[in-house]
């Protein structure tokens, strides 16, 4: 039986190595200089390359962040700081719940609250992955001002300072590892989301040309090559701006849980 | 008066606050209040939203539209209105779904109790980074692969196995074709495995020591105690599964690139689909006209934000419970 458990942990690694590996050999072979700055063609013309999608998927995602980091941080403080009031525990809980709707509805949520107003743009899109960022900051933070012990916080208001004071430079800068992780994971996810920028930003093949303008993105780049007949030409594309997108994903989260190893909880006799 | 003794601080802190007395704890905390209120503005009004614009297609279609089985935004006789019905989506969430549950479920336990009960704590450390790792790929990369990598792997050598073994049951007969309802399924179920079993993992640590320790004594197997293990940690599990569950029925692009995006009620698992997420994702870019095209649409998107709130607040509701009551009882 405990053989089978173990064959139950092959079972999972073997789509992992398979993704990983056709996303490198089939992606390595669409790359090249060109790739990463050259205009995207239409669909099914060879040459060119996906220089437009990195360029909109960096833009939206720093949009994206610029708006939810900060919601995100100050919402968790107020869950950690103030968390015993019965507002808080109805946040708390309301924020769980914005964790789990689904991405393409938040993709629907951001058309008629910008898409309607102002067209296809990237505010939109920016707005849709932010509603997707908020919570997991919100929560990531709480958490990681909820590990601040409260020795520090008693010596700092020992020394006269106010609570507002100690919260912004004492318990945040302790806390600061953790929230650093937590926005960092929260980009990584929402670099990776397709779903809400398909209905917001809508795609384009060019260069970024304003705001109120759609867009290109890596992982709306990926969807669009993938359903093109045009195979010889535009499945390689694909797989390249894949493996650019995994690259980026992957390397953010390494990056996190290397500088945040701990000791693994379980216990075992 | 009688407010005024219902309300003693917030009223002086009004006071305070015309006389211009304002400390700078009152403004920081009033300050982050504020911002922590987003989470209520963005669900109201993503509901808000969302129940306005498909109030033209719940009003034209009523309950019909849940168990109507026609799919027809343009239909061939120019003077009849279109029909929408949104059966077949939702007998494609709940079997992908279902289908999903049924792999993926017995893999991640399997895994979280070899990382938990049966391997070294250094192993387990590294093989836990990797399983999470797949919850790092974007959905869109797992359509990929699960498009030019699983489908043409499982129509060559697993499917007609399948079919020539089990083919007399319903659900596996029928053309063979790649992109299908089982596809699906087995590719939400690999999506699923990270959640279910992170969950599961953190649910067996909870486990008191003393439980192993007292089936030890009694001259227990490592897989009798696991046995025991699983048992206590039971509920809390179930929550794990639910919020898989909702992973499932969410999840949007990998099912869109692999289900065939057919409507229709199928009866055999080999044929292709649609679900409620896949036919959003394909038909709103594109749905301009007639204004209950994208009514529908958005109706859809309603019923979808409905399940997956239900289903994730009843797995968060036990998951909460199992380890409250882990936690009351104890470590004893």
């Amino acid at each position: 039986m405990i053989s089978l458990t173990y064959l139950a942990l092959i079972a999972a690694l073997i789509p992992l190595v398979s993704i990983l590996a056709e996303t490198i050999l089939r992606g390595l072979s669409a790359m090249s200089f060109s790739f990463f700055i050259e205009e995207i063609p239409p669909l099914g013309e060879p040459g060119g390359g996906i220089g437009p999608a990195i360029q909109g998927t960096l833009i939206v995602v720093a949009l994206a962040s610029s708006i939810g980091v900060p919601i995100g941080v100050f919402s968790g403080i107020y869950l950690a700081e103030f968390g015993q009031a019965r507002m808080a525990s109805v946040a708390r809980f309301l924020n769980d719940v914005l964790t789990n709707v689904p991405s393409i509805v938040l993709g629907i949520f951001g058309w008629t609250l910008v898409v309607v107003a102002i067209g296809w743009s990237i505010i939109a899109g920016a707005i849709a992955l932010a509603i997707m960022m908020i919570p997991i900051v919100t929560r990531t933070t709480e958490e990681a001002i909820r590990l601040v012990p409260a020795t520090m916080r008693e010596a700092a208001i020992a020394l006269g300072v106010p609570k507002w004071k100690t919260t912004l430079t004492v318990v945040l800068s302790s806390a600061k590892k953790g929230i650093a992780t937590g926005i960092l994971l929260s980009v990584a996810r929402i670099s990776g989301e397709t779903a809400p920028l398909l209905l917001t930003i809508l795609g384009s093949r060019f260069w970024f040309s304003g705001f109120t303008q759609p867009t290109a993105a890596l992982p709306v780049a990926v969807f669009n090559f993938s359903q093109s007949p045009f195979r010889l030409v535009d499945w390689p594309r694909a797989w390249g701006a894949s493996l650019i997108l995994i690259l980026i994903i992957l390397a953010i989260n390494i990056i996190v849980r290397y500088a945040t190893r701990e000791k693994y909880g379980a216990t075992n006799i | 008066m009688r407010t005024r003794e219902k309300h003693p601080k917030f009223l002086s802190k009004l006071r305070s606050i015309s006389k211009g007395k304002l400390s700078g704890d009152s403004v920081f905390k009033i300050f982050v209040t504020l911002i922590a209120c987003n989470v209520f503005i963005v669900l109201g009004l993503m509901f808000f939203q969302i129940i306005q614009n498909s109030w033209l297609s719940i009003q034209t279609y009523g309950v019909g539209f849940l168990v109507g089985k026609i799919w027809q935004p343009f239909p061939p006789n120019s003077s009849s209105l279109p029909s929408f019905g949104a059966l077949p989506l939702i007998w494609g969430t709940l079997v992908t779904s279902a289908i999903a549950l049924a792999l993926g479920v017995p893999v991640s336990l399997g895994i979280s109790l070899a990382l938990s009960e049966f391997a070294p704590k250094r192993f387990s450390y590294v093989i836990s980074f990797f399983v999470e790792l797949l919850a790092a790929i974007p959905s869109v990369i797992y359509g990929l692969w699960g498009i030019f990598v699983l489908i043409p792997f499982l129509q060559v050598n697993v499917y007609p196995y399948l079919q020539a073994s089990l083919g007399f049951l319903p659900i596996f007969q029928g053309t063979i074709r790649g992109p299908s309802v089982l596809t699906g399924g087995i590719v939400l179920a690999i999506m699923i495995i990270p959640t279910v079993s992170a969950i599961s993992r953190d649910v067996f640590a909870a486990v008191p020591n003393s439980q192993r320790e007292a089936i030890m004594a009694l001259g227990a197997t490592r897989w009798e105690k696991a046995k025991t293990v699983m048992s206590y940690g039971r509920s809390g599990v179930i929550g794990a599964i639910m919020l898989g569950l909702g992973r499932a029925m969410g999840e949007t692009m990998a099912i869109t690139m692999v289900i065939g995006n057919s409507f229709n009620m199928f009866s055999s698992f080999l044929e292709p689909g649609s679900t409620l997420a896949s036919i959003i994702a394909n038909e709103f870019t594109e749905a301009s006209s007639p204004p209950v095209y994208i009514s529908a649409l958005m109706e859809v998107g309603l019923i979808l934000l409905a399940l997956a709130i239900v289903v994730n607040g009843i797995a968060r509701l036990i998951i909460w419970r199992s380890t409250r009551k882990v936690r009351e009882v104890g470590l004893i």
